[in-house]
């Protein structure tokens, strides 16, 4: 595959000779998956394996540390009056709240994901990009989510996206001298992107450039992540390890509310990549007041009662 | 023992699915044919018809967009809505217009029936008025009908309700959305008829009802920028060529006024004004 | 085991309420057959008896058709607004109740609830609704034939009464494909459901009592093909619509030859699903994948021959065996079913048959690992490749979860392939370009080509075949035509 990225044009010719998608096909395929009925102890199974996958986020411009930390607690026990509850995957916040993530999360082994080069425009020189994931890394970041730069990439600059990703990844590095790295995962704002053609594209792009996840929205546009959208980077997953032979995750982010949604994407990875994704270390959900419906439906289903939001935490 | 007080209703406007009373403050007397007070319409002024516009607008692509299924379904809802509502309108269209209870009666099941006929060329229309031509080429040629956009319809003066249903629904039914003024000295079976769409599942802002009078009202929509098109049945011959003039400075299409009796049954002629024929070139070629 | 293994998720059965017997549907009474003959229906996923039906003889038919006769004067007299008005009681009765329809249609007929519900009750209803519309505007349905006969401006005539024949598929859905545009062109109907699946057409009987339909409009006749060959037959129809196999559908043209009997025929169907190497490859693996396993593959227009272009088979071939290895084979009540039963014991024979024909001919056989359940009538979705236009799964129809795979290199051998059949119902092609899309739909000899989709259906929509997969369209404005004098 390194010859597809060799130039600017190979690598358009590589993209652009991906099948197509039928957006008609590929909406109508979501539709009926949304129409799985998941029952008692799949919806239990389901249940806990959507809280233990969800990147619990923060990424306010009034975020404190008071806040950072409420929320570390809250992902380390999520229902204080059940501790069967699984605790989440990571708190997903800002570089400058890394350090106290990373403090309040010790002893816990949830990740601390920060989002990094200029989240969520990506409007920033390279330099100031890698200075970001640097710092965020430093601060003891386990995963950074970085986002591309969509106006190089909707301007067809795929190799200048892709060069961009690489010298990320490379800043992901840790300087411990450890020789680890942070995972990566790469944000493509596909709200932005517009067509599923693109997000394809966008979803070869990155895995070729060393994505360790891919990621579908910021959370900070008028459309964040979609089963269409979502079902598109399965598919580019699944593809590319059958051609590659490399693992990649998928994290949809922002607009998942409900336990009722959260189980379409699990039945959407159950059914486009199976078992070998079924797991916090494969696909994450980028999310914060998903994390509440799931604990209300939790509680629903161990006492038969529905619950209320007075019965869960606000942080 | 005293006879029961009752409750009046107070009548206002219906604007993107709201029921705001008009931006001037003021009101208007409406009697009945025998000069009875009835009740204090709206007087709406040329800043609700400027709103209503407005909220037709941004109406339009959403139901433009709903399948024409669906938008046929909503108008046979709005028959239904109305058929249980049907003493109300009929007493409203008695005294609005001095009828007997039983000539009312017919004037509002014909109404009802008016919604059912529209109702069903939502998904029809394109199926005589589209057509596949054969163009002396390799290409496949297809002619389809789509709604013009917004249209400003001055509701007949002489027919209340049936007048009014009458020029509503063909205008909708094809995906435009529609600011209503109603027939000025009637307005009432007009201000009601917004209570039934609002609660037919009608999308807010498909349509307006405005009331008040028509010649002010209608001068703003005339001229306005953002109306595609103007029905001017309610309007007097020197009227509707003072609107026509207006009408013509973005080329909105103009239905004149003419004769019509609405208790007949009405042809495809107003349904098919409101309309663009837009055709599709596509190469065929292995 | 799977990691995420789906819970069963029945839908309730208590919606339904069969009673243990139904007589014929005449005149507006249930009433048992003149010489008391009855069968029993099944339900094809557990055997079990549903019921106890009439089946109807030649005085019953005749009894239908004369009832038939009789609502016919006042019927077509009503103002079209008025039958309109009938119709969409039925198409607003049918929604409310389409949860109750939709569990008895699983039930009787096999199919999984999740399409009962999802696919055939809404169009059943879409029907109706749609239907409703024209009763009123039939002058405008047909203006240029009106004109041409000098009778411009008024409504056209309807023929009288419509024997009307319907097969186990989609029975309800045939039903109302059948009754809505007969109705609504002002004709009277005698109908005879499928003997496998007659439950729903008695429960749209009281449909029609539900929305006060006057008494002889429409009557219900079950019983086997020999009640079918009577209706077909009897000299007091002026119309024949039939679905079902091609075999019968040329007996009934040969029945009818001679009368002034208006016949519309909607036959089998073995339709080619074209792939070309720049379709939108997973979007074709899920059309393929509708377009024969839908229904269990009982589908007249199913997409049972894959036409795949050599330079992509191995990778879509790769791509749909992954895919089938999803579909989940079972209880039709569950809602994640997604292949129910097959229809009868005698189906299911005839699938075998024809599946063991290919592997003997030297087609090689595929099915994905599939537990199926040990009582009731099933089989695995299957695939066969190496498969010639020689081989009699390529030709026969099998009309069962059986899919036929061919390849071909370029367009004019897609097209020759396609169209190297007697039948032409339906056709699918899946490529990026329009241009190519267009240029196939030309060629091919099918009355529906889906481009980059399948089994696509709407009232709005002709439906219909070429060649010996009939004559006649039904559905849009054509369909009209069949019940119309013009």
């Amino acid at each position: 595959m390194a010859d597809v990225t060799a130039s600017d044009s190979a690598l358009r010719r590589f993209l652009h000779g991906l099948p197509g998608v039928d957006a008609v096909g590929l909406q109508a395929r979501t539709a009926t998956l949304g129409t799985r009925s998941i029952k008692t102890t799949a919806k239990a199974y389901a249940i806990d394996l959507a809280i233990s996958m969800i990147d619990l986020t923060t990424l306010e411009g009034a975020d404190t540390p008071g806040k950072v930390r409420a929320l570390c607690a809250k992902g380390i026990s999520p229902d204080p009056t059940d501790r069967t509850t699984p605790q989440v995957a990571a708190i997903c916040v800002y570089g400058d709240m890394v350090a106290t993530a990373k403090e309040a999360l010790t002893g816990s082994g949830i990740h601390v994901a920060a989002v990094a080069t200029a989240f969520p425009s990506g409007r920033a020189s390279l330099p100031v990009k890698l200075a970001d994931t640097r710092d965020a890394v430093a601060a003891g970041a386990d995963e950074i989510d970085m986002v591309i730069d969509r106006g190089a990439f909707l301007s067809g600059r795929y190799l200048e996206v892709f060069e961009e990703i690489r010298r990320v990844k490379e800043a992901c590095v840790r300087e411990d001298g450890s020789g680890t790295a942070a995972h990566l995962k790469v944000i493509f704002e596909t709200g932005e992107l517009q067509t599923y053609d693109n997000v394809r594209r966008a979803s070869w792009l990155a895995m070729l450039a060393g994505a360790d996840f891919i990621k579908t929205s910021t959370g900070k546009v008028a459309v964040n992540a979609t089963p269409p959208v979502t079902l598109v980077l399965l598919e580019a997953v699944r593809d590319f390890r059958a051609a590659v032979g490399v693992q990649v995750g998928v994290k949809p982010a922002g607009g998942i509310r409900t336990s009722k949604d959260a189980i379409k994407y699990l039945v959407m990875v159950n059914e486009t990549l199976g078992d070998d994704w079924l797991s916090p270390e494969w696909f994450r959900f980028g999310a914060s007041s998903l994390l509440n419906d799931l604990l209300m439906q939790r509680q629903k289903l161990s006492t038969g009662r529905y619950s209320g939001p007075d019965y869960v935490t606000v942080d | 023992m005293s006879e029961r007080l009752s409750v009046l209703k107070t009548y206002k406007l219906f604007v993107g699915g709201k029921f705001p009373r008009s931006e001037s403050g003021r009101v208007y007397e409406v009697t009945d044919a025998k000069g009875k007070w009835l009740a204090n319409a709206p007087l709406a002024s040329r800043k609700d018809a400027r709103d209503a516009v407005v909220a037709a607008r941004k109406a339009f692509g959403g139901w433009s967009g709903a399948t024409a299924y669906n938008r046929g379904q909503i108008l046979y809802r709005v028959a239904e809505m109305l058929e249980g509502r049907r003493g109300q309108f009929v007493a409203e269209v008695a005294e609005a217009e001095g009828l007997s209870k039983s000539k009312a009666g017919l004037q509002v099941d014909t109404a009802i029936d008016r919604w059912v006929w529209y109702a069903g060329w939502s998904d029809k229309v394109a199926q005589i008025a589209g057509a596949a031509n054969p163009v002396a080429g390799p290409y496949f040629n297809l002619s389809t009908p789509e709604p013009t956009g917004v249209v400003a319809v001055l509701a007949p003066q002489e027919s209340s309700f049936l007048g009014l249903v009458s020029v509503i629904a063909p205008a909708i039914v094809t995906g435009n959305t529609a600011v209503v003024v109603a027939g000025e000295r009637a307005p009432l079976p007009a201000l009601s008829l917004g209570e039934v769409l609002a609660t037919s599942d009608l999308p807010g802002g498909v349509v307006n009802v405005l009331s008040g009078r028509t010649a002010e009202i209608a001068a703003p929509l005339a001229s306005h920028q953002d109306v595609n098109a103007i029905d001017l049945a309610g309007a007097d011959p020197e009227l509707a060529t003072e609107l026509e003039r207006a009408a013509a400075e973005n080329l909105k299409r103009v239905l004149r006024p003419q004769p019509v009796d609405w208790t007949a049954a009405p042809d495809t002629a107003r349904l098919l004004t409101f309309l663009e024929t837009k055709t599709v070139w596509h190469p065929t070629g292995a | 085991m799977p990691v995420f293994e789906y819970a069963p998720a029945p839908e309730s059965r208590a919606v339904v309420d069969i009673a243990p017997s139904y007589g014929l549907f005449i005149d507006g009474e249930f009433a048992g057959a003149g010489d008391g003959k009855v069968f029993k229906t099944l339900s094809p996923s557990s055997e079990e008896v549903l019921s106890e039906v009439a089946q109807a003889g030649a005085e019953d038919v005749d009894r239908a058709v004369k009832a038939a006769r009789k609502a016919f004067g006042t019927w077509s007299a009503l103002p079209g607004s008025e039958r309109a008005k009938y119709l969409f009681r039925i198409a607003r009765i049918i929604q409310e109740r389409s949860r109750e329809l939709a569990v008895l249609e699983s039930l009787d007929n096999g199919k999984p609830i999740r399409e009962s519900r999802d696919a055939d009750l809404p169009l059943v209803a879409a029907h109706f609704f749609y239907y409703a519309g024209w009763a009123d505007k039939l002058a405008y349905a047909v203006r240029g034939r009106s004109a041409l006969n000098g009778t411009s401006g008024a409504d056209p005539r309807p023929l009288g009464v419509a024997g009307q024949v319907i097969p186990w598929n989609f029975p309800l859905l045939m039903l109302a494909w059948k009754i809505a545009p007969a109705l609504a062109t002002g004709n009277t109907v005698v109908l005879k459901p499928a003997e496998t699946t007659p439950l729903s057409a008695l429960f749209f009987a009281d449909i029609c009592r539900q929305a006060g339909l006057p008494k002889g409009v429409v009557n219900i006749v079950t019983g086997d093909g020999s009640t079918g060959a009577e209706l077909v037959g009897h000299p007091g129809i002026d119309k024949v619509a039939f679905t079902g196999s091609t075999e019968v559908g040329k007996a009934i043209a040969r029945t009818v030859a001679g009368t002034r009997k208006k016949v519309t025929l909607e036959l089998g169907g073995k339709a080619a699903n074209i792939v070309f190497d720049d379709a939108p490859v997973d979007q074709a693996v899920e059309g393929i994948i509708g377009g024969i396993f839908f229904n269990q593959g009982h589908v007249c227009c199913a997409g049972s021959r894959l036409l795949v272009q050599e330079s992509v088979q191995d990778e879509l071939l790769d791509a749909l065996k992954r895919r089938m290895g999803t579909l989940r084979v079972g209880d039709p009540l569950d809602k994640n079913t997604d292949i129910g039963a097959i229809n009868s014991a005698e189906q299911l024979a005839r699938i075998r048959s024809l599946a063991d024909a290919g592997e003997a001919e030297g087609a090689e056989r595929w099915a994905p690992a599939c537990e199926l359940p040990s009582s009731g009538y099933w089989f695995a979705p299957t695939l066969f490749t190496g498969v010639t236009q020689a081989h009699r799964i390529a030709r026969e129809e099998i009309f069962g979860p059986v899919l036929s795979v061919l390849t071909f290199r370029t367009p004019e051998e897609a097209v020759a392939k396609a169209n190297n059949t007697p039948y032409g119902l339906s056709a699918g092609i899946w490529t990026e370009k329009g241009s190519r899309i267009l240029w196939m739909a030309n060629k091919l000899r099918a009355g529906v080509v889906w481009s980059n989709t399948f089994n696509k259906f709407d009232p709005a929509s002709p439906f219909g075949g070429y060649k010996e997969s009939g004559y006649g369209r039904e559905g849009g404005r054509h369909g009209l035509e069949a019940y119309l004098d013009v």
